[in-house]
């Protein structure tokens, strides 16, 4: 790959997945993009990269994206973002939220499904305090690949060890050969939707709690500031913004700030409501 | 005052397996002691109780289970955090093993991140580079 396709290609990423590829990144590129030029039948990644440049074949497109994309995930992943979730979020939500009984959480990069699934889990141990709650999970990512996967909650015997207790195995998912199903009524509370986070959140409405963890590390300065600003957009006063260990809005946005207790949270730097409301739901 | 060192049995009847489960959770800051079998296993019991039993279930000489039901007899026994770690992956053999006293249950190929949560999801501290927060 010459200098300048890599160029071309960064260019191209950056447009439109918001991916920041750094030079260190290049030897990824063509172990994650030589099955794209199988599946599409380009002999080299030159002709790949040249075929991006002279036309607009949306399925190339979304594949070259998701080949550079990573969907690292598995269940409880960190553990203590999760503990903070039911401790702490969720019962100051359902105390701020008790006149309305309705919750609202989005996973912003939900890859393969685990991440929402653990907070559905989390939600299904905390039902008895939500009956009457009208509760709306959403999950969103750039691949509409990895949705499709996420919405089949299938996943292998090495997916379901990693982070998910044993006795949630056997409590929430059916074996289905040497595979694990997750139950139909925790894939039902999860509405996955394909969605780039370069674009408008207006359609997806406001929240009272949104995870987007891992996923700001791969974007430049720019975008993460954008990006923090219309997540304090889509926050309801008093909402929390849950992100990764090796992020922060420091430096990046003034209107969302760390909790003083709790690594990982954020929330609105001052309790007024804010800027632009979101879809009103 | 210096911390007492944590302890782990590790049962098996593979060599193999042995030596890899020794190498991840000896890195976990674990003193890790080795039997080939049930008997073994609790003859080691008996003299010292590890904080942690990484347990096969196929062996010679006393299974897996038939070890676990043995040690939770006891008062001791009751103590050491018990994770399965086994080729034997259908869910009655899960269900059978937590009813018979095991904390957690791994399905064999396992790795070392899996083993940091299980260790995790049973309450028991690892030494590790991963950093959380």
């Amino acid at each position: 790959m010459t200098e300048f396709d890599f160029e071309y290609l960064r260019a191209y990423l950056k447009q439109r997945s918001g991916l920041a590829l750094s030079s260190e990144k290049r030897y990824l590129v063509e172990s994650r993009l030589a099955p794209v030029c199988r599946r599409f039948n380009f002999a080299t990644l030159r002709d790949l990269i040249g075929s991006l440049k002279i036309t607009h074949d949306g399925a190339i497109e979304r594949a070259v994206v998701e080949a550079m994309t990573t969907n690292e995930t598995f269940f409880f992943r960190d553990r203590l973002p999760f503990d903070l979730f039911r401790d702490v979020v969720l019962p100051e939500a359902l105390a701020r939220n008790a006149a309305r009984r309705r919750l609202r959480i989005w996973c912003a990069a939900a890859s393969t499904g685990q991440e929402p699934y653990s907070i559905a889990m989390l939600l299904q141990e905390a039902a008895p305090r939500l009956s009457g709650w009208q509760v709306d999970l959403v999950a969103t990512d750039i691949s509409s690949e990895v949705i499709e996967r996420a919405k089949l909650g299938l996943y292998s015997q090495f997916e379901v060890q990693r982070g998910l207790p044993v006795q949630w195995l056997l409590k929430y998912f059916t074996q289905i050969g040497e595979q694990w199903q997750i139950s139909a009524s925790l894939r039902s509370m999860v509405e996955f939707r394909q969605f780039n986070l370069l674009h408008g959140f207006e359609g997806l409405g406001s929240f009272d709690v949104i995870f987007c963890r891992n996923v700001l590390i791969y974007f430049d300065a720019p975008t993460k500031s954008e990006i923090l600003g219309r997540f304090a957009n889509s926050l309801i006063p008093g909402g929390a913004l849950m992100l990764g260990a090796a992020e922060t809005v420091i430096g990046l946005t003034d209107r969302l700030v760390p909790d003083t207790k709790h690594r990982g949270l954020y929330g609105h730097a001052s309790p007024q409501a804010p800027a632009l409301r979101a879809v009103a739901v | 005052m210096s911390q007492r060192e944590m302890t782990c049995l590790v049962v098996d009847d593979s060599a193999v397996i042995r030596k890899v489960a020794r190498r991840i959770i000896e890195d976990f800051g674990y003193a890790v002691v080795e039997a080939e079998d049930g008997d073994s296993a609790l003859a080691i019991c008996a003299e010292s109780m590890p904080d942690l039993i990484l347990l096969d279930w196929n062996m010679p000489n006393r299974d897996g289970y038939a070890f676990l039901q043995e040690l939770r007899q006891t008062e001791a026994g009751k103590r050491p955090k018990v994770v399965f770690c086994t080729t034997e992956n259908d869910v009655g053999a899960i269900a059978r093993a937590l009813r018979g006293g095991a904390d957690e249950y791994i399905m064999k190929p396992f790795d070392r991140d899996i083993l940091t949560a299980k260790l995790e999801q049973v309450g028991l501290s690892i030494r590790t580079n991963t950093d959380f927060y």
